[in-house]
């Protein structure tokens, strides 16, 4: 199907696009384009107004500041992806970019745009809530804010963005260099939407315990859920299979969503094994080969 | 582009055009489209090159793939407005008009790496990029790249063993795509 009509608009700079979102009547940001495009040519979304992101420099782009690595909203995931500073610093982000789409559509998807487009089982909205991003929003009416990536998601794919605001950016502090990470996820093919999926990363401290931990899967419920019992048990204890195995178990016992191609049993399954397969291939030499 | 200039009624929800100019295989082009008319649309409807299929309309099978600014892009979830200024490669400009095949078009027909062909026009797209970034691309890069493009004829199996001849052949000083 082809999209409802709309008016097109191409602001070159960022003021421009926040007039845009304040004056303009049932109007929506255009970033990468990788799902509002398709939800325009299947005509759920029928906007009045498209304004396009796409020209305004200021939003892409990775640093490295006193806050942390900040990332611009219209920074795109094939940049991310082959970035030089997070591969240094986050090497996560290539690891899970991988699974995020396909080649294709990373060429034109941004980093902005999945963060507000939230799908349940998105890869960078775990990324996010795994390092305690900062997400930077703004709007011309009442200027800038800042908030948590746990507090970002409202309901099931809407984030807590009023209808003139825009998202500037992230950012977060990298964790200490030497740090172990992990991203798996199960698809139902390559480049499709987890049924779940989860990023962990694990910190040791000079003798070989775990200092600081994060854990935080997508798929399971309407936003990525940190597993915060999960981290707790692997603080200050050792890296071993048996530790893991009951961290897994936790994270079967999460509420998880059903739907009518995965039960939420099934979800609450993968929940647990990955979990599990995430921790030991952080920790291949602690915990061993996985199964 | 223009600033979008609206062609009758504006209340009566006239549409809003564009005169869009990109280069297209190296020569450059203008048409007038509507603002929400997508770049595949625009190559096939407004440009007249139908080398580019239409599948999905949604993203998912990749028959739409063409390069921007040497980038394979899906042409449905790509408005062409957007295409302004830039340089969109397409299966038209893969090979001269009258002389013989290129290299990849050439070795996926010796290899039988198309069947119906539908989807061929944006595996041959989807595969320039690859070739031409990553040249030491091995079978396993070939195949996660390609997930992004549907084939339901082949298996894939011919499709993978066509492209990693032409990664070879570029490796050996040819041009691979």
């Amino acid at each position: 199907m082809k999209p409802a009509p709309f008016r097109y608009h191409a602001p070159g700079a960022f003021d421009e696009a926040l007039a845009m979102m304040g004056d303009l009547d049932n109007a929506k940001a255009l970033a990468g384009g990788q799902s509002l495009m398709a939800m325009l040519n299947l005509r759920y979304a029928m906007p009045d107004h498209l304004v396009d992101l796409n020209g305004i420099e200021a939003l892409r782009g990775i640093s490295d500041g006193p806050d942390g690595i900040a990332i611009g909203a219209m920074t795109r995931q094939r940049v991310l992806e082959r970035d030089s500073l997070l591969a240094m610093r986050a090497p996560i982000f290539a690891e899970a970019l991988r699974h995020v789409g396909h080649l294709q559509t990373r060429n034109r998807g941004t980093i902005g745009g999945s963060l507000c487009h939230l799908d349940p089982a998105a890869e960078l909205p775990v990324l996010a809530m795994l390092h305690d991003a900062v997400l930077r929003v703004r709007s011309a009416a009442r200027g800038e804010r800042s908030l948590d990536m746990a507090a970002f998601p409202a309901f099931y794919m809407t984030p807590s963005l009023e209808p003139d605001e825009l998202l500037v950016g992230l950012s977060f502090m990298p964790w200490p260099e030497g740090t172990r990470h992990a991203f798996l996820e199960v698809a139902r093919r390559h480049g499709d939407f987890a049924i779940v999926a989860v990023g962990c990363l694990v910190a040791l401290d000079g003798k070989g315990a775990i200092d600081r931990a994060a854990i935080v899967l997508g798929g399971i419920g309407p936003a990525p859920i940190r597993l915060t019992a999960g981290e707790a048990m692997l603080r200050g204890e050792r890296p071993g299979i048996e530790l893991f195995r009951a961290v897994g178990a936790e994270a079967a016992g999460l509420e998880a969503m059903g739907d009518s191609a995965y039960s939420a049993g099934y979800r609450q399954h993968l929940a647990g094994v990955l979990v599990r397969r995430a921790l030991q291939r952080a920790c291949p030499s602690e915990a061993g080969v996985i199964s | 582009m223009n600033d979008g200039t609206m062609t009758g009624d504006q209340d009566g929800g006239a549409a809003q055009r564009f005169d869009v100019t990109m280069t297209v295989n190296g020569i450059e082009r203008t048409a007038s489209c509507e603002g929400r008319r997508n770049l595949v649309d625009f190559l096939r409807h407004d440009l007249h090159l139908t080398g580019s299929h239409v599948g999905c309309e949604h993203g998912v099978c990749g028959a739409c793939t063409v390069l921007v600014d040497d980038h394979a892009v899906r042409g449905c979830l790509m408005l062409a407005v957007q295409a302004e200024g830039r340089r969109v490669e397409t299966i038209e400009g893969l090979s001269p008009e009258d002389g013989p095949l290129s290299d990849l078009p050439r070795l996926f027909a010796e290899q039988y790496a198309l069947q119906c062909g539908f989807c061929t026009p944006g595996i041959l797209m989807t595969l320039r990029e690859v070739i031409r970034d990553t040249p030491d691309a091995g079978e396993t890069e070939l195949r996660e790249a390609l997930s992004g493009n549907l084939c339901r004829c082949t298996g894939y199996q011919n499709i993978v063993d066509a492209a990693l001849a032409a990664l070879a052949l570029m490796r050996d000083g040819g041009e691979g795509a």
